[in-house]
C-alpha cells in the first residue's frame, strides 16, 4: 500500500506515560467505592497440618467485624479452582484444589478463613482472633524427596506425589547416542522465583442487586479468563460477570491464574451486598502469589568429535508446588519441551517431565515460563561441550546453526521455526564486543592470573501464543487467537478495542501506531481500549509474548477492513472507481487528479450521516477481526556477557552484556528495547541473586523483599542492544514477541561467562560469590 | 536526613482528642489538610486513604521498594516509614504535586522522553526519590544517580532507561534551561 504516513518503526513517545508520571494511574489497590469493606485472610503457618479445629467466635465478637467463613461456610457457593491446561497423554493428576483449606493445609500460606471487616485494620485485628488448631503432617518441599518411595503423599489421588509424566520425543534419540563419539551430561537446579510485579495483587467485587451483576476489578493479564474461570467456580451466568482490569502494575505472569481468594471477594460482596476490597501486602504475595521455574533436570547432550550435535535428553523433575494452578501443567511441558532444541540442527530429542507435588506454594508462569528453563541448559551443555571439546563456544554455534535459508524449519522436537537468521544475530554480537580482541586479553590475562570470562548465548524462542488447533491440541483450555475492533467515530478519531491486557509492555501506544500507520490518523487521535469485558470482544489476554503477534495482527486486519469499506465510500463520493483511487497520509486520492480526494475523516464523516453510501454497503465505518494465526512466532538471538571475577572474593562483574536480537519488524524500537532491558535484568537477576528458600518446616525464609534480593539499580548492569529484522512470514505484520526474549537468553549468558572465567562446567543459579569462591579454593 | 529543615508552613499543633486520634495539619502539594488520625496510620496509608492521592503506591511491607516515596520537606522519604502524626506540621509533596496547570514538570518529561517507565507502579517513587538528587545536583554522574535510587525497586525497564532519563531531567533543570 502506497503510504507516505511513516509512524510504524518510530519510536514515538508512549500515550500511557502521562497519567503515570502525574500519579493518575488507575490500579486496583486505588479504587475505593463508597461503602467498600474489607477482607483479609488466615493463612496457614504450617506447609502441611491437617486442621483439628477453627474458631471463629472471638473474631466474630470484634466491632466492625461483618464477616468469618471458612471453607465449610462457602462450600455450595464456591467451587474448587480449576486447571485449565490439561496436558494429553501425561496420566495428569488434578487433586483438588479448594478456594479455602478443607481439613488439609498443604503449603505455608494456605488461606483457611476470610475475615470482613469495616476497616482494614479491624479485618487484620481480627484475623489475629481466628483461632485455628493444627495437627502437624510430615512436609516435603523438595522434588527428589517427594518423589522418593514411601513418601506421605500430599494428595490421595496422587499417592507417588507424581502430578504428571509428559514424554516428548523427536528422532532417534537411541541411534544418535550410540553412534555419538562424546556424551556430556550435567544436572542443572532451575531454581523456584518469586514473580515480584511491584504492585501486590488486589481484587474488588461489588454485586449490584436490581441486575444481579457482579463486577470485579482485578489485577489481571487476562480478565476474559479471569471471567471464564469464576462463572465456573461460582456457577454463576458468565454474562451477569463484568469483569475489569484497569491499569496493572506488572504481571511477569503471576497475573494469569485465577486465583481463589478472587473468587471468594466476588461470593462475599454477593453474600454481604457491599464492595469487598482486598489487596495483599508483599509477605502476602510471597506465599500466595504463584511462584515460577523449579526444575531439577539431567541432561545428556551427544555429539560428534569435530563438535557437530547430534542429540539431547533431558529428564527433569518439575514442582509444580501443592495444587496446579491456572495454567501450571503446560509450563514444564508444552512450552519447555518443544525448545531443547534450541537454534540448532538437532537430529533427535527426548524429554520426560515429571510434576512433583510438594508443600510449597503453587507454581505457574513466570517471564518466558518453560523456555528460559529449556534455553538455560541447551546453552550450558553446548558450552560444557565446547569445554570437553577444547574448541570455542562460538564455533560450536556456528557448526551447528540450522542455516538461514533453511527455513520454515521443520524441527526434530516437531515445530515448524518461521524464519531465522541465527548467524546474522551471533556475528554481529561477536562483532559488537569485539570478541577475538578479549579472547587474547583473556589468553594473557590468564597468564597474569586475571580471570575474565566471556558467555555466549544464541536463543530461540517460541511465542505469539498461538494458533488455536495447536494450543488447544495440548489440551489447553481455550483458543488463542486476536480480538479487535477498529471504530472510527464521526469525526475521525478512532478507537481500537483489543482482547491483549498490555500492563507496562506499551501497546496503548503501539496498537495506535498500527492503526495509524494503516489509515493514516495521527497517533493523538487514537485510543486503545483494553481490559474490561464489557468493552472489549472476548479476548485472551497478554502473556506469551503474544500481544503484538496475535493481537497486534487481528488489529492490522481490522484497519485494514475499514480501510477498504473507506475506499468504497470515496470512490462513490469522488464518482471514480475503487481501483482508480490511491490511499496516502490518510487520503484517497484519484490517479492523476490530485484534488479529487477524500480525507478519511471525511469519509467517516459520510458513514455516520449514511445519507450517501454506496449501494449495500452498511453504514458506520468499523471493523472486526477474530484472527487466529496459522504459526507460532520465533524471536532469536545472541546475548554476549563478559564479567570480571576476582579470584580472592568470587566476586563477578559485569564488564559488557550485549544484546542482539531479532523480533521481526519492529513498530516502536524505544519500546523493544524496553521489553530488552527489562527481560534481561530479570534473567541476570535469576542467574545472580533471586532464589525461592524453604526450610525442613516448608517455611519460605525469603518471604519479604528483605530475603528476596530483586536487584536494584545498583546492581543493574548497562545493556547495549542491537537488532536484526527478519520478518515473521505469517502474520499480518512481519512482527515477533519480544518481552521474553531477554529473561529467555540472559541467565545462561552470565553463568556461561562466569564458568568461562573460573574453568568450571557449571555453577548452580544464583551464582553468588560464595560458589565461586568455593570453585576456585577448593579443599 | 535533614540536619536543618526550613520552618514549615503550616503550625505544628498536634492535638489529642478523646477517641485516641490525634489531629495534624500537613501541607500536600501547596494545600493544607487537618485531619484527626489514629496514631498508628502510616503516612502513605494517610495519603492514599484519607487524602485520595493514589499516585503514591506501596509494593511491600518493609521499607525496601520505594513505591511510597514521597518529599518531606524536600527530603526523599518513604511514606510507609513515617507515621502520619510525624509528619504533624511538615510540608509534602507527592507526585501529584509535580505538574502545574497540566504541564510536566521537567523531571516527568524526561522519564516520558527516555522511556523510564513500563507498567508505571513504580514511577512516582522513584520520579521523587530522583528530584531530590536533582534539587542539589543537577550534573550527577550515572553512580550517583544509581546510588539515589538505590532504595526504589523497579522490575519493568533495567534501571538504564531510568537513568538517562534522570541525568537528562538534569540537564533540562539547569539554570538558564527548559
Amino acid at each position: 500500500m502506497a503510504q507516505t504516513t511513516k509512524v510504524f518503526g518510530q519510536s514515538v513517545l508512549r500515550k500511557e506515560d502521562d497519567r503515570f508520571l502525574t500519579g493518575r494511574g488507575n490500579f486496583v489497590a486505588d479504587m475505593l467505592p463508597p461503602g467498600t469493606v474489607f477482607a483479609k485472610f488466615v493463612r496457614s503457618p504450617y506447609a502441611h497440618a491437617r486442621i483439628r479445629s477453627i474458631n471463629t467466635a472471638k473474631a466474630r465478637r470484634l466491632p466492625g467485624v461483618l464477616d468469618v467463613l471458612t471453607s465449610q461456610d462457602m462450600k455450595d457457593q464456591v467451587g474448587d479452582i480449576i486447571t485449565a491446561w490439561a496436558i494429553p497423554n501425561a496420566n495428569l493428576k488434578t487433586p483438588a484444589y479448594p478456594p479455602l483449606a478443607r481439613e488439609v493445609v498443604r503449603y505455608a500460606g494456605e488461606a483457611v478463613a476470610v475475615v470482613v471487616a469495616e476497616s482494614p485494620f479491624i479485618a487484620e485485628n481480627a484475623r489475629d482472633l481466628v483461632e485455628v488448631e493444627y495437627d502437624p503432617l510430615p512436609v516435603v518441599t523438595d522434588v527428589e524427596t517427594a518423589t522418593k518411595p514411601g513418601r506421605a503423599p500430599l494428595h490421595g489421588d496422587a499417592p507417588d506425589n507424581v502430578a504428571f509424566k509428559w514424554i516428548l520425543a523427536g528422532g532417534d534419540v537411541d541411534k544418535v547416542f550410540q553412534e555419538a563419539d562424546v556424551v556430556v551430561s550435567q544436572r542443572f537446579v532451575n531454581q523456584r522465583l518469586q514473580p515480584t510485579a511491584m504492585e501486590p495483587r488486589a481484587a474488588i467485587a461489588q454485586f449490584e442487586p436490581g441486575t444481579r451483576e457482579l463486577t470485579l476489578h482485578v489485577t489481571s493479564q487476562n480478565p476474559f479468563v479471569h471471567r471464564l474461570v469464576l462463572s465456573i467456580v461460582l456457577k454463576y451466568p458468565e454474562h451477569l460477570i463484568h469483569v475489569i482490569a484497569p491499569d496493572v502494575g506488572g504481571g511477569f505472569g503471576s497475573k494469569i491464574p485465577v486465583y481463589p481468594w478472587e473468587a471468594i471477594v466476588c461470593h462475599l460482596a454477593m453474600r454481604l451486598g457491599r464492595p469487598v476490597k482486598w489487596v495483599e501486602d508483599r509477605m502476602e504475595n510471597y506465599v500466595a502469589t504463584t511462584h515460577g521455574r523449579d526444575h531439577v533436570q539431567y541432561v545428556d547432550l551427544a555429539a560428534k568429535k569435530d563438535g557437530t550435535i547430534l542429540g539431547i535428553r533431558a529428564r527433569v523433575l518439575a514442582n509444580m508446588g501443592a495444587y496446579l494452578s491456572t495454567a501450571a501443567p503446560g509450563i514444564p511441558t508444552i512450552l519447555f519441551g518443544f525448545m531443547v532444541g534450541g537454534c540448532y540442527a538437532i537430529q533427535a530429542g527426548r524429554v520426560e517431565v515429571t510434576g512433583v507435588f510438594t508443600n510449597t506454594t503453587p507454581v505457574d508462569a513466570y517471564r518466558g515460563a518453560g523456555r528460559p528453563e529449556a534455553l538455560f541448559l541447551l546453552e550450558r551443555m553446548v558450552d560444557i561441550l565446547a569445554r570437553k571439546l577444547k574448541k570455542d563456544p562460538a564455533d560450536i554455534r556456528r557448526k551447528n546453526f540450522i542455516p538461514a535459508d533453511k527455513f520454515p524449519y521443520p524441527t526434530a522436537m516437531g515445530l515448524t521455526y518461521d524464519s531465522g537468521n541465527y548467524p546474522g544475530t551471533l556475528e554481529k554480537a561477536l562483532d559488537k564486543v569485539g570478541y577475538e580482541k578479549l579472547r587474547k586479553e583473556q589468553a594473557e590475562g590468564r597468564r597474569k592470573g586475571k580471570l575474565m570470562g566471556i558467555g555466549l548465548s544464541t536463543y530461540v524462542e517460541i511465542c505469539g501464543l498461538g494458533p488455536s488447533a495447536v494450543v488447544t491440541s495440548t489440551g489447553f483450555a481455550g483458543g488463542l487467537w486476536g480480538a479487535s475492533t477498529v471504530r472510527l467515530h464521526p469525526t475521525g478519531k478512532a478507537t481500537v478495542y483489543t482482547g491483549g491486557h498490555p500492563h507496562g509492555q506499551g501497546e496503548e501506544t503501539t496498537f495506535a501506531q498500527i492503526v495509524g500507520e494503516e489509515l493514516g490518523i495521527p497517533v493523538a487521535d487514537i485510543e486503545v481500549v483494553h481490559g474490561d469485558t464489557k468493552l472489549t470482544p472476548y479476548g485472551q489476554g497478554t502473556y506469551g509474548s503474544r500481544t503484538t503477534p496475535v493481537e497486534g495482527g487481528s488489529i492490522a486486519l481490522s484497519a485494514r477492513k475499514v480501510r477498504d469499506k473507506a475506499r468504497k465510500i470515496a470512490a462513490h463520493l469522488l464518482e471514480a472507481r475503487e481501483e482508480d483511487l490511491e490511499f496516502a497520509d490518510g487520503k484517497f486520492v484519484v490517479k492523476g487528479s490530485p484534488k479529487a480526494a477524500k480525507t478519511i475523516q471525511e469519509i467517516a464523516w459520510a458513514a455516520y450521516m449514511a445519507g450517501n453510501m454506496p449501494k449495500g454497503v452498511e453504514p458506520v465505518l468499523d471493523a472486526t477481526t477474530f484472527y487466529d494465526p496459522t504459526n507460532f512466532v520465533f524471536p532469536f538471538g545472541c546475548h554476549i556477557c563478559v564479567v570480571d571475577v576476582d579470584r580472592e572474593t568470587g566476586q563477578v562483574k559485569i564488564r559488557r552484556y550485549v544484546a542482539v536480537d531479532d523480533v521481526g519488524n519492529q513498530i516502536n524500537p524505544m519500546i523493544v528495547e524496553g521489553q530488552v532491558h527489562g527481560g534481561v535484568l530479570q534473567g541476570l537477576a535469576q542467574a545472580m541473586l533471586e532464589q525461592s528458600v524453604y526450610d525442613e518446616n516448608g517455611n519460605l525464609l525469603t518471604n519479604s523483599l528483605i530475603e528476596y534480593l530483586v536487584p536494584t539499580a545498583l546492581e543493574a548492569p548497562r545493556i547495549e542492544t542491537d537488532s536484526t529484522v527478519t520478518p515473521s512470514p505469517h502474520n499480518p505484520l512481519g512482527v515477533k514477541g519480544v518481552g521474553e526474549t531477554g529473561t529467555i537468553a540472559s541467565s545462561q549468558a552470565y553463568v556461561n561467562a562466569v564458568c568461562d572465567a573460573v574453568g568450571v562446567d557449571h555453577i548452580d543459579m544464583p551464582v553468588t560469590a560464595e560458589k565461586v569462591w568455593r570453585v576456585l579454593h577448593p579443599k | 536526613m535533614a540536619t536543618k529543615r526550613k520552618k514549615a508552613s503550616p503550625k505544628r499543633k498536634r492535638i489529642r482528642t478523646e477517641n485516641g486520634t490525634h489531629t495534624i495539619t500537613v501541607a500536600v502539594n501547596g494545600r493544607t489538610f487537618t485531619r484527626a488520625v489514629e496514631p498508628r496510620v502510616l503516612l502513605v496509608d494517610f495519603i492514599r486513604d484519607e487524602l485520595r492521592l493514589t499516585g503514591t503506591h506501596i509494593g511491600c511491607d518493609t521499607s525496601h521498594c520505594g513505591a511510597c516515596t514521597v518529599l518531606v520537606d524536600g527530603h526523599a522519604v518513604k511514606s510507609c516509614t513515617m507515621l502520619a502524626v510525624q509528619a504533624d506540621g511538615r510540608k509534602i509533596t507527592t507526585i501529584e504535586g509535580l505538574s502545574e496547570h497540566g504541564r510536566l514538570h521537567p523531571i516527568q518529561e524526561a522519564f516520558k522522553a527516555h522511556h523510564g517507565l513500563q507498567c508505571g507502579f513504580c514511577t512516582p517513587g522513584v520520579v521523587l526519590a530522583a528530584l531530590e538528587l536533582l534539587q542539589v545536583e543537577n550534573a550527577p554522574s550515572e553512580d550517583r544517580i544509581r546510588t539515589a535510587i538505590s532504595g526504589n525497586i523497579c522490575r519493568c525497564t533495567g534501571y538504564s532507561s531510568i537513568v538517562d532519563s534522570v541525568a537528562a531531567a538534569g540537564e533540562m533543570m539547569r539554570p538558564g534551561k527548559g
